[in-house]
């Protein structure tokens, strides 16, 4: 699998010179049908009968390299066993790149498919005009067209040159989820022996002649920037080659190796104007949060009027801190600039966005910067930045040849961008039977698209419209964001708003249960009794399949038969990135802290595309989730991040992983997003649980702080 | 800076560096033999365990002159004749996800299997705990040890 950028991918092409080159059009594109043919291309067959599926979003371990190209296949009638993948640069043809937003499945099902489904239709009129037989009487399958009727075959590969010189069909067939072969089946990802053999090559991998080596020295508080700095002791370390400033807020240090690079910088002496933030601290933050909150909100959801409704008031306040993504593969980036053009391999979710904030940072064109993209040891939003492709091309500029740039833990965990912290106002008003006839729910945080100046329409951050959207149907009902400010660096880290939104709304919920003297898993079916459709700004959310989701977990995790004593259950259900997730945990207390036994988690996604995939995501996000619930924390002192490395920040191990059954929705549905879905339900699920057992409410994560 | 000899993966390398340098860097760098993992440089991940006269040590905080004249294995070591148990077991129980901790994952499972060819869940979760996985993989490794351990597992 090489790293193969738009141009290489078309030079490619017309070396290949008979290869049928398919394209098509992501939904962002454009450009004339003849663009489509070469450069906007994501499948090569050539004469050998081998066909090649471009893979144009990132890897970071959810599988997109084989999930994506099964899409294509499928419609393709292609031979799995033979298909070879590319993974696409920065390029202009392939529409956005951005890896991110559990969209990846969700946004190219559509033109995967059609892809496929062209140059199926390209080949079976090739093979009809070669054999002088109508198209009807043709079949494709395995790489192969069929004539049944003569028993006649041509391979895919055969088929090629005539192909090739047909027009492109604007209209094509496309299967039913009934026929298919490929999509729904538990095929086994093409990255895996690499993987366990120790070559796959990730970022931090990648080696190119002549290549140094470079940490940077970034000043430890908040927006603070270099003063000066004396590099004597530095170029003492053998193998020290440079030091310099790079931007305002850095120094690099350049060696040989990795190691001496490191112990170039632990000896550097560099003075900081540490600026407007040295005094900053996490109880500050909070209490600007606080004082936001009394601000006027967005409308996200609005129905009937919650202010107005007559019964029982309840009402309560939640709160989450910031939290680092904290990926195994710490941030790199390798780049060579050379006078008018920088070439980079970037582990990252934004090849694009790494592309452009480049060649503004070194004075070239986007076009003269070709982004690589490596394997990612993990991503988790946040390789959605691209301060580490920024840095490389700096460096490689600074100093004048190829260079690595690497983080340690430490630089990862005190320079990077958090989930933003939240505050959340919940109040109810129940009816004589128990069952909130209004809500409001006030989410208050700051937006981390508009902390990094792009546009927040009419006050509403743009990713709360996937992520914060309603679950019941209730009468009255109000979702408001009011929108924070903090110096503190943010980023989007899996799940983003949903997290923070499910956690206040489902455990909120469970309050009211409770308050209604209710069963939390019967109250919230009655809430979801009747079928509705609840519209949020583009998804529509059905509570009929939210119910079929919270119902076969309850089923699944046995919750109407009795648990053995000590052993504690707690549910939530939660919608994003238009996916139904239902999560019942199953927890004992063990020196008034939990350990969670077991998880049942089940996902409505529409078409589920790999099984085998889809279990890993689930049972990943409920990992990652349960380590955001018990400990995820990043607090501020005098202006900096006080966490550092995986014992003061640290993830879940072994011997905290429950068991994760998992079961997905059967569904014809167009699927929707599974890498980050199972992530919010998690926390309020075991807090209910807590709750069922100690009586106590957690209100504040994480939950051992 | 110290000339050191090692014996790697079976050969016998010969390395100019200063005799502090932690394993790791040696391997990664000097040998480029970079299936071993930088993940927390403290000896918090397990993401850089290699083998050195058969047990599991972390490479990241292990200085170079420690293991000289010792025998050390990588991941590309492991399957000296083709793929080793484990790592039949990690494609057949589907584990990787992003992958990056894998290998530290498989060298920690290969040390276990060793002293221990048919760990219990306890014994699993006790030699494992130390290895890191951010994408959550933790249930699937505990199958592919017990597969690889049934498959006979040490080698």
């Amino acid at each position: 699998m090489s790293p193969l950028s738009r141009r290489d991918f078309v030079g490619a092409g017309i070396a290949a010179g008979a290869g049928l080159v398919i394209g098509f059009y992501l939904p962002h594109g454009g450009g004339s049908r003849k663009e489509s043919f070469s450069p906007n291309a994501y499948l090569r067959i050539t004469p050998d009968n081998k066909v090649t599926i471009v893979v144009a979003r990132s890897e970071m371990g959810q599988g997109v390299r084989t999930a994506l190209p099964m899409i294509l296949a499928e419609e393709l009638e292609a031979d799995w066993k033979q298909i070879e993948i590319e993974q696409a640069g920065a390029s202009t043809l392939f529409g956005d790149q951005t890896t991110g937003g559990s969209a990846s499945i969700r946004t190219t099902w559509d033109p995967m498919r059609k892809a496929g489904a062209i140059a199926r239709e390209m080949l079976i009129s090739a093979a009809a005009l070669t054999w002088g037989v109508p198209r009807s009487a043709c079949t494709a399958e395995n790489n192969h067209i069929k004539h049944a009727a003569s028993n006649r075959s041509l391979s895919y590969g055969e088929l090629v040159s005539k192909a090739a010189t047909l027009p492109i069909p604007s209209d094509v067939p496309l299967k039913q989820s009934k026929d298919y072969k490929i999509v729904g089946q538990r095929l086994a990802r093409v990255d895996s022996p690499a993987k366990v053999k120790g070559e796959a090559v990730f970022g931090i991998d990648l080696r190119i002649p002549g290549m140094k080596y470079a940490v940077l020295s970034r000043c430890p508080v908040i927006g603070g920037k270099v003063s000066n700095f004396d590099d004597k002791e530095s170029k003492k370390i053998s193998g020290v080659s440079y030091v310099g400033k790079i931007g305002d807020s850095a120094v690099a240090v350049v060696a040989d190796s990795a190691w001496s690079a490191m112990e170039g910088r632990r000896v550097l002496n560099v003075s900081w104007d540490e600026g407007a933030n040295k005094d900053l601290n996490t109880a500050a933050v909070m209490a600007s949060l606080k004082q936001t909150a009394s601000k006027k909100g967005a409308n996200l959801y609005s129905a009937g009027e919650p202010a107005k409704a007559s019964g029982r008031h309840i009402s309560a306040e939640y709160s989450l801190p910031f939290m680092a993504h904290a990926p195994m593969e710490p941030g790199n980036c390798t780049a060579h600039f050379q006078g008018t053009k920088c070439d980079l391999w970037a582990p990252t979710q934004v090849p694009q966005d790494c592309r452009d904030s480049v060649a503004t940072a070194i004075g070239l064109d986007p076009d003269q910067i070709k982004v690589n993209v490596t394997l990612m040891g993990g991503g988790f939003g946040r390789r959605l930045e691209h301060d580490y492709a920024v840095e490389a091309a700096l460096v490689s500029k600074a100093m004048n040849g190829p260079v690595k740039v690497l983080w340690t833990r430490e630089d990862d965990m005190r320079s990077s961008t958090y989930r933003p912290a939240s505050l959340h106002q919940l109040s109810a008003t129940l009816d004589g039977s128990g069952l909130p006839i209004g809500l409001a729910h006030r989410i208050i945080a700051p937006s981390i698209s508009g902390q990094k100046g792009q546009p927040v329409p009419n006050g509403v951050d743009p990713d709360l419209p996937d992520e914060a959207g309603p679950v019941y149907a209730i009468p009255n009902y109000l979702i408001e964001y009011v929108q924070a400010e903090t110096p503190v660096p943010l980023g989007w880290m899996r799940s983003v708003y949903a997290l923070q939104a499910a956690f206040a709304l489902e455990s909120f919920i469970d309050e009211l249960a409770v308050a209604a003297g209710k069963d939390p898993l019967k109250y919230r079916l009655q809430l979801l009794a009747k079928d509705q459709d609840l519209s949020y700004f583009t998804t529509t959310w059905h509570t009929a399949r939210m119910r079929g989701v919270l119902q076969l977990a309850a089923e699944k995790a046995g919750w109407d038969k009795p648990l053995p004593a000590g052993r504690y259950r707690g549910v939530a259900c939660f919608g994003c990135f238009a996916s139904y997730m239902a999560e019942v945990v199953e927890i004992s207390m063990e020196n008034d802290q939990p350990r969670v036994h077991r998880v049942v988690a089940v996902v409505d996604c529409g078409q589920v595309v790999n099984p085998s995939i889809l279990e890993q995501q689930i049972q990943g996000g409920i990992v990652y989730g349960l380590a955001n619930a018990l400990r995820a924390k990043i607090t501020i002192e005098k202006g900096r991040v006080v966490q550092g490395n995986f014992d003061d920040y640290a993830p879940l191990r072994m011997d905290e992983t429950p068991a994760v059954e998992v079961y997905a929705m059967p569904s014809a549905e167009p699927p929707t997003g599974i890498g980050e879905p199972s992530v919010p339900p998690i926390a309020p699920a075991l807090c209910n649980a807590i709750y069922t057992a100690t009586k106590k409410r957690i209100r504040a994560l994480p939950i051992l702080s | 800076m110290a000339d050191i000899t090692l014996r790697v993966n079976g050969s016998e390398k010969q390395v100019s560096v200063s005799s502090e340098t932690p394993l790791l860097w040696v391997l990664r760098d000097t040998l480029e033999l970079t299936g071993t993992k930088f993940g927390c440089g403290a000896g918090l991940c397990g993401a850089c365990t290699v083998h050195v006269d058969g047990n599991a040590i972390r490479s990241c905080s292990t200085p170079v002159s420690q293991v000289a004249g010792k025998s050390v294995i990588t991941i590309e070591g492991l399957g000296a004749n083709g793929l080793h148990a484990l790592q039949q077991a990690w494609i057949a129980e589907e584990v990787p996800q992003c992958g990056y901790c894998q290998t530290g994952q498989i060298m920690s499972a290969a040390a276990l299997l060793v002293k221990t060819p048919n760990p219990t869940d306890d014994q699993i979760t006790q030699a494992m705990n130390g290895n890191l996985c951010r994408c959550g993989t933790y249930e699937r490794i505990r199958k592919a040890i017990h597969r690889a351990a049934d498959n006979g597992g040490a080698r």
